[in-house]
């Protein structure tokens, strides 16, 4: 793939140049929309199309190893933690769009304008040639010509990047561990606590089939009135009087209210 | 395609990761920016090794990989921390040190 792109003919050229404009306008566009867009998990989707597009580039500029590093690592890996953490720390939380600095937002823009323009007047005074022939280093051999400047020219930073890598995976574990502070519940300490609570038994389970086929709907209770002790704290209840359309159109039920709740009596329990 | 042109996107990415940086609230998506900016940077450097036709550059882009990673872990476990001791990721919320 690399070699076919980093050939010289007229039509690779243009291939080439079109690819590089889609991808350029990709990443701007991704990069963008992850400033602008609220939720972090938008942002992540982002800085991915962001990630993969640079890993087109990377193999149209005759370094297929980083492409697939970029791709294994970053998207793969270094992403990944990321959303991991986000599920970890509460996913809904949109960011705040209140400024809490007054004319942050104003500053940060020229500041970003002033350093654009200085970033870009350095680049037009650098002398910045054509791309280099392809080379054998550049191509084909790749792989074998980074492994060699790896273990010999880089060795020693290559070493100390192993030692950062322990070092970083350590913080992590320490940065991360909770100690226990108190010491841990027994299965009497358990039972106690329930006998304190004064509600023996286990919470009531939702009202899954008396009017819906969900598990967000409160049981009812004999009175016909509804128990939100049955419904899971993390799934926000809806009305719970809400008139439901029906999940079988085509079976005629009668609905179970307060009054049928009422009037039903169980058969079983009333002969014994 | 001559290399200014990879370069050029490369500084367009980089200032935008810098805006992120700068107007975000959110930690993680701070964060995030933070390796836009390294990603910004890794472009330029296999831009210019292409340019001058050997692997130096690829092999920095490559040490830079490595050295965000750990930066990344390192820093999501820090923002655990916070997040168990504050309940928010928002860097608003950790301001104990200010005056």
């Amino acid at each position: 793939m690399t070699h076919v792109l980093a050939a010289g003919t007229n039509t690779d050229v243009i291939a080439r140049e079109t690819l590089f404009w889609i991808l350029a306008v990709l990443a701007v566009g991704a990069a963008l929309a992850m400033i602008l867009v609220r939720r972090a998990v938008h942002c992540a989707m982002m800085l991915a199309v962001v990630m993969l597009c640079l890993a087109t580039m990377y193999a149209m500029l005759g370094a297929p190893f980083l492409a697939f590093v970029q791709i294994i690592v970053y998207t793969g890996a270094v992403l990944m933690l990321f959303l991991f953490v986000l599920m970890l720390i509460g996913i809904s939380s949109a960011d705040s769009i209140v400024e809490t600095i007054k004319g942050q937002r104003m500053a940060a823009g020229l500041a970003a304008v002033g350093l654009f323009v200085i970033l870009i007047l350095g680049i037009g005074h650098a002398a910045i040639g054509p791309a280099s022939r392809p080379t054998a280093a550049n191509g084909t051999d790749n792989l074998s010509g980074l492994a060699r400047l790896i273990f010999t020219t880089y060795v020693f930073p290559f070493e100390v990047t192993g030692a950062l890598l322990i070092t970083a995976a350590v913080g992590a574990m320490v940065l991360a561990h909770r100690e226990r502070t108190s010491p841990k519940p027994t299965q009497r300490d358990l039972a106690a606590r329930r006998l304190a609570s004064g509600h023996l038994a286990p919470d009531p389970s939702p009202g899954v089939y008396a009017l819906h086929d969900a598990a967000d709907r409160p049981a009812l209770l004999p009175d016909g009135s509804t128990s939100e002790l049955s419904v899971s704290a993390t799934l926000s209840p809806r009305d719970p009087n809400e008139v439901p359309t029906p999940v079988r159109p085509e079976i005629e039920t009668e609905p179970v209210t307060a009054a049928s709740g009422e009037r039903e009596a169980i058969p079983g329990r009333a002969e014994s | 395609m001559s290399p200014i042109h990879y370069v050029a996107l490369s500084v367009l990415l980089f200032v935008i990761g810098g805006v992120g940086v700068l107007v975000r609230r959110n930690a993680i998506v701070i964060f995030m920016c933070i390796e836009l900016m390294l990603n910004a940077c890794n472009l330029a450097f296999v831009a210019f090794a292409n340019m001058h036709a050997n692997l130096d550059g690829q092999v920095i882009a490559f040490f830079v990989m490595v050295v965000a990673a750990a930066e990344v872990v390192v820093g999501l476990a820090i923002l655990m921390a916070i997040y168990r001791a504050r309940r928010s990721a928002s860097v608003d919320d950790a301001n104990l040190l200010k005056y």
